[in-house]
């Protein structure tokens, strides 16, 4: 086992070293000079000058990339040229936001999608059926800023319910930061919630016609038993995999909620970023997402390897 | 138990803090999040936003863009123009408790001449040195006189930080900013909020009247007027011109507002590389023919719910530096073509870059619209912001829509865009005569001289047209109707000295 995980391991660190260089080398592909976002309309050609020189823009892409591959070894993932932050800093605040933010998505989504997708499949073909298909395409092709302004329009401004956007730490108050979170996370998981729900309705379909589950119900089981314990456990694996990868998607930002909601995270974060070319920034995000991406597979591999014995020597 | 009971008191104390401290709580939307709070190394506007508040400058604008005392409570020049003399407020002290002096001053200006990365530099690089006179005088040696030296130091240029702070941070200064404002800083959250907080020792502290202040950067114009609506804010700068209706027929708040320092238009490349040898940057009746082509009025009709205020010239028609001889023009169709046809391309195409928001989408499709019909054919080269900054200092353009936010004094709004060479000028327009001028208006500390100076260089460029003017900004704050005694300013900061809620 442990030779399969030194494996696994020696195999993420050429992937990452690609990753670095991927993402140096398509950020400077970008057109737009990094010194002349940063000195907007005070841009005297000294004063590029000087920024060119503060953050080493002047010299060749290469040495770039060496000094900040270096500082990146030594932990050190630079600084903001924007806000002269620790980028490490900036990701360590946006962080727990956008966790938070994935989770609770993920928790709507189940909580939403798999009860409907049973349903639909027990009552095929029925109204109801046909009426979550509905809603569950809807849910698809809505985009989500038009339905949180829309949410934002009915739950603050007309019904005064929660608050129109913002975000509250939980630790300064749980209260504040489920109202400030829900509607985001609503608009989030919607298009999950859909998918969810269709995986657990064709799962679900197929699993009910399997012999066991006919004997199950030629021995007089109750038909909640069989839809229950029997049906859905099976079902659920496939709807398991599908709910691991979106989280993962969720993880690396949702920029357009974020930004209607003006949640602090990850998706926002990245896209200033990218829009005033800080370029420590956007190098620092999207190498630590992908290796947030690496470990998580690392760890996906790890559980495998334990779960199904046939992996085992 | 004893836990849950301790965790139920701690919450039940913070909800009572709470409700007693958003008595006198202001939480006001900006549409952007700022960059560092280091007045010397800032840039963005929404940041200056916030400086009015941490910050106090030597002096400032009222309302009518007069220079009023604030740090500084009188001041003087030598008949030259060389030597400025200004007397300082006394018993002022930074946030830190260190006192603010002449050597305070001095410390300022020199850091924000060399300061590594220093905005600016460029802004008061015609201040040599400053002379401490005594405890409450100090005196600034001009290399040549330079006349928006006031207006400079009514902005970034003339805020004072704390020396100590200043010295112990270094360029990490903006990450937790110590100056003489009426408010000291609390906490920032990168794109959630900046909260700073009532400071005990200000100068001024009878006429504030609120104990904190969140700033909390919304960019999206309809989710920030929801939060306004629903009442998780008190005011928010820049309500979009489509939305004005909503707040005016609602009782709950107050519009206010006021005709900004900022111009927009179409800067043509007369001179800037290859790009520029075609008819439009070389014929000046080609530029003339587009400028007549277009509708002012119809355009902020038509973008702006006619809300802005259609202009011709880099000030608008209500700045007293306006030259009246120009007044707005109207559309003139006809004499266009007859132009065109004279210049010998009566049917011209040509590219125009626009920068990739809303915004900036309509105008150059109106402009379009309309100049089709005097027989332009042009094409919209829809382009990244920061890429378009770039094409245009590189030259990769033929005529970019594009605006200046604005300085308060005009030499900000003309100087450095038309004269020959200046930093902004990225159509190299460059007529000697308009640059004789406007150096004149720039060293001149006579408004009736400085004024016919402009005059002479308006003689120059207006008919050059190496801009074509469109229309001004005006800037809507929105708030709520409890809140009282604020007043709008042209420069667009927001000033709480006076204003409290009723």
């Amino acid at each position: 086992m442990w030779t399969y995980f030194i494996g696994r391991l020696a195999i993420s660190v050429p992937t990452l070293f690609f990753v670095t260089i991927i993402v140096f080398g398509l950020q400077h592909l970008l057109p737009g000079d990094p010194a002349l976002a940063l000195a907007g309309e005070d841009r005297s050609p000294e004063a590029i000058e000087a920024i060119r020189k503060q953050y080493k823009l002047d010299q060749p892409i290469p040495v770039q990339y060496v000094y900040w591959i270096t500082g990146v070894l030594q932990g050190d993932l630079g600084e903001s040229i924007r806000t002269k932050k620790a980028v490490t800093d900036l990701i360590l605040e946006k962080l727990p936001v956008t966790v938070e933010l994935a989770l609770l998505s993920m928790v709507l989504a189940l909580v939403i999608g798999i009860p409907f997708g049973v349903i639909s499949a027990v009552r095929k073909g029925s109204g109801l059926d046909y009426t979550t298909s509905v809603v569950g395409l809807a849910g698809l092709s809505i985009p989500n800023f038009w339905l949180g302004i829309m949410m934002i329009l009915l739950f603050s401004v007309e019904l005064g319910w929660l608050p129109a956007s913002g975000y509250v730490s939980p630790w300064e108050s749980l209260r504040g930061n489920l109202a400030a979170m829900i509607m985001p996370a609503f608009v989030l998981s919607n298009a999950i919630t859909a998918v969810m729900m269709r995986h657990t309705r064709s799962a679900m379909l197929s699993v009910m016609r399997s012999d066991y589950v006919r004997t199950a119900r030629a021995k007089g089981l109750d038909e909640r038993v069989v839809i229950l314990k029997h049906s859905l456990r099976n079902a659920l694996i496939p709807v398991v995999t599908v709910g691991a990868l979106q989280l993962g998607v969720l993880l690396s930002g949702a920029v357009l909620t974020e930004q209607v909601f003006t949640i602090p995270g990850f998706g926002k974060l990245i896209v200033d970023a990218v829009f005033n070319r800080d370029y420590a920034v956007v190098q620092g995000v999207v190498l630590f997402t992908a290796s947030a991406y690496i470990a998580l597979n690392l760890c996906a591999d790890m559980a495998y390897f334990l779960i199904n014995p046939r992996m085992r020597g | 138990m004893i836990k849950r009971n301790l965790f139920a008191a701690a919450a039940i104390a913070v909800a009572l803090g709470s409700t007693a401290a958003s008595a006198q709580a202001l939480r006001i939307g900006l549409a952007e999040d700022p960059d560092i709070l280091d007045p010397h190394l800032a840039r963005t506007f929404v940041g200056r936003i916030v400086f009015s508040s941490l910050c106090d400058k030597l002096v400032d604008i009222d309302v009518n863009l007069k220079i009023v005392p604030q740090l500084a409570t009188s001041w003087s020049t030598t008949e030259d123009g060389k030597e400025v003399t200004f007397k300082l407020r006394q018993g002022v002290i930074f946030h830190d408790g260190t006192p603010f002096n002449a050597e305070a001053v001095k410390y300022n200006i020199d850091r924000a001449k060399n300061i590594q990365g220093s905005f600016r530099k460029a802004e008061i690089a015609d201040v040599e040195r400053v002379e401490v006179v005594d405890q409450h005088t100090a005196k600034m040696i001009l290399s040549k006189p330079f006349s928006p030296l006031l207006a400079q130091l009514s902005d970034r240029a003339g805020m004072m930080i704390s020396p100590k702070a200043g010295a112990e941070m270094g360029d990490k200064f903006g990450n937790k900013p110590v100056c003489s404002g009426a408010f000291k800083f609390v906490e920032r959250v990168q794109q959630d909020r900046i909260v700073v907080e009532k400071f005990d020792g200000y100068w001024n502290k009878a006429n504030i009247h609120f104990d904190r202040i969140t700033y909390l950067p919304i960019i999206d114009t309809t989710v920030r007027l929801a939060n306004l609506q629903s009442g998780q804010l008190d005011l928010i700068e820049r309500t979009a011109p489509t939305d004005l209706e909503k707040v005016r027929k609602d009782s709950r708040f107050k519009l206010s507002s006021v005709t900004g320092l900022a111009y927009n238009g179409i800067t043509i490349n007369l001179g800037n590389g290859p790009r520029a040898n075609n008819p439009l940057g070389q014929d000046p009746r080609i530029r003339e023919a587009l400028d007549l082509s277009i509708d002012r009025k119809a355009l902020v009709q038509v973008v702006f719910n006619g809300e802005f205020e259609p202009g011709n010239q880099p000030v608008p028609p209500t700045n007293p530096f306006y030259v009246k001889k120009y007044p707005v023009p109207g559309r003139d169709v006809a004499k266009a073509k007859e132009l065109l046809k004279a210049a010998g391309h009566p049917n011209f195409s040509f590219d125009l870059m626009v920068t990739n928001d809303t915004i900036g989408q309509q105008v150059a499709q109106v402009i379009q619209s309309m100049a089709r019909e005097a027989g332009f054919d042009i094409k919209l080269i829809s382009t990244e912001f920061t890429t378009a900054l770039n094409n245009q200092t590189k030259g990769d353009f033929t005529a970019f829509v594009i605006g200046w936010s604005g300085r308060s004094d005009p030499d900000g709004n003309i100087n450095v865009f038309v004269m020959c060479g200046a930093p902004l000028n990225e159509g190299k327009y460059c007529d000697q005569e308009a640059d004789k001028a406007l150096n004149e208006a720039r060293t001149t500390g006579d408004t009736s001289k400085r004024m016919a100076a402009f005059e002479r260089a308006a003689d120059r460029y207006m008919p050059a047209r190496p801009r074509i003017y469109l229309y001004h900004d005006k800037r809507f704050f929105s708030h709520t109707a409890k809140l009282a005694g604020f007043e709008a300013h042209p420069d667009g900061l927001i000033r709480l000295t006076g204003v409290r809620f009723q």
